[in-house]
């Protein structure tokens, strides 16, 4: 039939040549829009985040038509926003031995030898770029007195090569990003729709034609069509109920591309951020991020007792157990997330996690306000400390902050080839949506320059590859019987959920779901876990289908149906999560299977049987996925071990 | 630490659409910790609506960190409730006592129109940005970042500006319901870097035009473009 798609196959179509030549390469065989032809383009931009509103904005300045959609009610408040520390590029401005090639091997070995290398060299390539442009476009990041760009140093790095903008450098770029698409908006070259929500992908004749959206403020499902689509939706970290993600962030669309032939990529690789203020009481409903940037000048302790209850003033030196500065002297407190985070779970786990509920570690500034002053944290720092106490009600200036890791960053996400085109011809996904460049583990700073780098840079350069074939030929228009097809199934979709008639809330399956996947498919996982989260999904699930209430009705604004939809598609892709971190009989970077590690309890790969992407094929049933693989080959580093010591 | 626990009244603004009139629903709501969010309130008290078949109260929110700026609620008659510098989502309910009773409203100005119970409609600071709260810089091609130093302290007053969320509380405080803090931090921005030099008259006369077709206005206009308001903007 002519809806579906050719079986996928996994062509990463990395360009020939030497590493460090193939995103010239690239650029130089593609093949191109005439300037005068792109107006006959129409593409459209799902999400307007850092990667969305960049390739929007720079996509229609080179004169493509685009149409961009967000759920948010404007550009500025995507997720994207919330970004405190930084931004990474190999400027080398200090002068500290950086190059691309450090930042690319940085981030090599970050990954835990899990990511594409051809695509993280370009990353590395065009990180320059992005500072060039974001400082052009009015960001007003951090500067040294003499007028220069300041710099900091952030987890897995020993070179100093984070950009700033105090505690907000997401907002800074955001704001930068949206300001360019507001422009576009400003004289027509960009149609926004926000508060819509993409609810499924349309494929005609083997490729993406289009998407159905729902208007969130109307309730009315409609169609657009399109010559390409690029999802930049964000990451699912919100699997777990409990993250540092906005509230609204959520898997739908890029599930909903999965549903209709798009691979999802290493599902299990998920980021438990170090640095997070532990969760306080049941009702919680979002932890809070303390930026990785605080670990430049806090040391993370716990009591070498277990169950010492003294004031943390109280507890001398010698009964203070600085964990990462022993474990990792080499990097000390700038050991990388995974690392870090596993390490508090350890000391929590053995009785040493302080705090009303036991279940932080210190993270303390004595020693730098007595170096530095308390001037000079506070220039640095101010914003979070002040943050910190407003959440907490404790001044982190007179006792150390407590912090816990909570789940932050998605690696996984749909597989994209080098192109960053999904296994559905047209369409594309850039930013944290796609599985991108971080393999299992992301370094701190590099979402950001990631996001940028898909939008401005790459995705503007290779979607002409794929439209000019489409030059003066038709294309389905949404007067097509899939579009209405397909909106009917999405119409009958919430139907259904609105007229479940149970008696708990979204929230309440939400919170459980979140449970489950924490204990068995987070910082730790085992076997016997996964086994058990593969039977009480589906359990749970099946009372979701029966027990679920949704009160308002399915026309015009309804939050609780909204909800309703996204901890749906988070059910199935939770149980894809614990499917592939079964299959995944190793550990690495964020992945840790327990029966997987070194005797001193570090993660344990396994090249010979692992050195691939995981690329999951939607069969029609959640519980029985097909697996593909891509196999990873290091052609310029070659694997080595991990070590942070 | 928990605290004591608190019951709270809370007379909340319902509206079903633009054109209805409104009315106070009052809520009781009882164990409620002093490490909860104001948001969190509101999450349980939906919570509890929607088990038991009642419509959940709409308001907007979305990273809970104070920097997205779309939470917006009125609080006991002030923006964004009692705490300097700090946004609703960021408000904790150890600033209020058992037995309180809370009242929650809208964002109030016509430039705002409400959508549904707590939600309104801010696209009308987009129109501004739309306008010319931007540097013309097309993607590529742009100079080395450090060819043009930025002396520290005219980085740092561009930064303060540019820390505006967006939320609009200075115009729902505002009794003209004027967004002259609004524009007047994104102009400060821009126009106090070199990059913004070359837009920064016509930025400022479009975004004001702009600001004028939608809001209300507290001082003759030609003020503003003479002498953008030079503030420090919320900074969360
Ligand atoms: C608290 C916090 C701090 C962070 N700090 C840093 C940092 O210091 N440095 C760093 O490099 N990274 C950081 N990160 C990670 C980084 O912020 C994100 O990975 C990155 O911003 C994601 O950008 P994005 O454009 O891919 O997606 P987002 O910014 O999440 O944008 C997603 C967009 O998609 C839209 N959308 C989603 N689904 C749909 C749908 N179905 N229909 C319509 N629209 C949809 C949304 O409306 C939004 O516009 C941080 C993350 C968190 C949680
Ligand atoms: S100026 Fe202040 S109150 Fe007004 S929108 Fe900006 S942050 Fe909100
Ligand atoms: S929810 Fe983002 S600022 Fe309040």
């Amino acid at each position: 039939m002519s809806m579906t798609l050719d079986r996928p196959t996994l062509d990463s179509k990395t360009p020939e040549g030497p590493l460090a030549d193939k995103w010239d390469n690239f650029k130089a065989n593609e093949k191109l829009v005439n300037p005068a032809n792109k107006r006959k383009f129409k593409v459209i931009v799902v999400g307007t985040g850092l990667a969305g509103a960049s390739a929007a904005a720079t996509l229609a300045e080179l004169g493509y038509q685009v149409d961009a959609f967000t759920f948010h009610d404007s550009p500025r408040r995507a997720h994207s926003i919330a970004a405190q520390g930084g931004i990474n590029a190999a400027k080398n401005y200090r002068g500290d031995g950086d190059s691309v090639h450090r930042l690319f091997y940085d981030t090599i070995k970050g990954g835990d030898f899990r990511s594409r290398e051809s695509n993280v060299h370009r990353l590395a390539q065009v990180s320059v770029n992005i500072i060039d442009q974001m400082v052009a476009q009015g960001v007003p990041f951090a500067r040294e007195y003499g007028g220069m760009l300041d710099n900091r140093s952030f987890g897995g790095a020993q070179v100093s090569r984070t950009f700033y903008a105090r505690g907000q450098t997401g907002q800074q770029l955001l704001l930068g990003a949206y300001q360019q698409l507001a422009r576009q908006i400003g004289i027509g070259n960009v149609r926004l729709f926000n508060r819509t929500e993409l609810v499924d992908v349309v494929n005609i004749d083997g490729r993406c034609a289009g998407i159905v959206v729902r208007d969130l403020m109307t309730g009315e499902v409609s169609s657009h069509s399109a010559h390409a689509v690029v999802l930049a939706t964000g990451g699912y970290g919100n699997v777990f109920f409990l993250s540092t993600n906005a509230m609204a962030c959520n898997v739908t669309a890029a599930w909903r591309a999965h549903r209709r032939g798009a691979l999802f990529a290493n599902p299990c690789y998920t980021q438990i951020h170090p640095t997070c203020i532990p969760q306080s009481d049941d009702f919680q409903s979002k932890l809070t991020l303390m930026s990785e940037s605080l670990r430049n000048d806090g040391r993370v302790w716990v009591p070498t007792m277990a169950g010492d209850t003294r004031a943390p003033q109280d507890i001398p030196e010698s009964d203070r157990d600085y964990y990462l500065e022993r474990l990792y002297p080499s990097f000390g407190n700038l050991a990388p997330r995974d690392i870090s985070s596993r390490a508090a779970k350890r000391a929590i786990d053995s009785g040493q996690g302080v705090g009303p509920k036991q279940n932080g570690v210190y993270l303390d500034f004595a020693d730098a306000i007595g170096r530095l002053g308390r001037n000079v944290v506070a220039e640095r720092y101010g914003n979070l400390f002040d943050m910190y106490e407003r959440i907490t009600g404790e001044n982190p200036y007179e006792t150390p902050m407590r912090i816990y890791p909570a789940s932050h960053y998605t690696m996984g996400g749909l597989w994209v080839d080098y192109e960053l085109m999904t296994t559905i011809p047209g369409l594309y996904a850039a930013g944290e949506a796609n599985f991108s460049d971080h393999g299992a583990n992301r370094l701190g700073a590099s979402a950001l320059m990631q996001g940028l780098a898909d939008g401005y840079f790459v995705l503007p350069y290779t979607i002409s590859n794929y439209l000019s074939q489409w030059l003066n030929k038709s294309i389905p228009d949404t007067s097509h019987p899939e579009f209405a097809r397909v909106e009917a199934e999405a119409r009958d979709r919430y139907h259904r959920l609105a007229s479940i008639g149970g008696t708990r809330s979204p929230d309440y399956f939400h919170r459980e779901l979140g449970k489950i996947i924490w204990d068995y498919c987070g910082m730790e996982r085992t076997e016997a876990g996964l086994d058990k989260a593969l039977s009480e999904i589906p359990a749970l699930y099946e009372e979701f289908s029966k027990d679920l209430r949704v009160t308002g009705g399915e026309d015009g604004l309804n939050q609780t149906l909204e909800k309703a939809g996204r901890v749906e598609d988070f059910f199935e892709l939770g149980m894809l999560m614990c499917r592939d971190a079964l299959e995944r009989e190793e550990s690495c970077g964020g992945h840790f299977r327990a029966e997987h590690q070194t005797e001193d309890g570090e993660a344990l790969r396994d090249d010979e049987n692992f050195a691939h992407v995981s690329a999951w094929e939607w069969t029609g049933d959640a519980t029985q996925p097909t697996l593909h693989k891509e196999p990873l080959a290091y052609e310029e580093v070659g694997f080595q071990t991990r070590s942070y010591k | 630490m928990s605290g004591t626990l608190k019951n709270l009244t809370l007379k909340i603004w319902r509206q079903a659409g633009p054109s209805d009139a409104g009315r106070f629903d009052t809520h009781v709501i009882d164990e409620i910790t002093d490490e909860a969010s104001f948001l969190e309130m509101l999450d349980i008290l939906n919570e509890r609506l929607v088990e038991s078949g009642e419509d959940a109260v709409v308001f907007d929110h979305d990273c809970r960190e104070g920097i997205c700026g779309t939470c917006s609620l009125m609080i006991n008659g002030q923006a964004h409730g009692p705490e300097r510098a700090t946004a609703t989502c960021q408000l904790h309910m150890r600033k209020f006592s058992s037995g309180d009773t809370i009242v929650i409203e809208p964002w109030r100005a016509s430039a705002f129109p409400i959508v549904r119970d707590l939600m309104v409609d801010r696209s009308a600071f987009d129109r501004i940005v739309e306008s010319g709260g931007f540097i013309t810089a097309a993607t590529g091609g742009a100079p080395d970042a450090n060819l043009t130093p930025i002396p520290k302290p005219v980085a740092d007053a561009a930064m303060d500006a540019a820390q505006c969320i967006g939320c609009g509380a200075c115009v729902a405080a505002c009794p003209n319901g004027a967004a002259n803090l609004f524009t007047g931090a994104k102009v400060t921005h821009l126009n106090l870097l070199p990059q913004g030099q070359a837009e920064r008259y016509q930025r400022v006369e479009n975004m004001v035009e702009t600001m004028d077709d939608h809001f209300g206005g507290p001082a003759p206009t030609t003020v503003s473009v003479r002498r953008p308001a030079r503030r420090r903007s919320r900074s969360m």
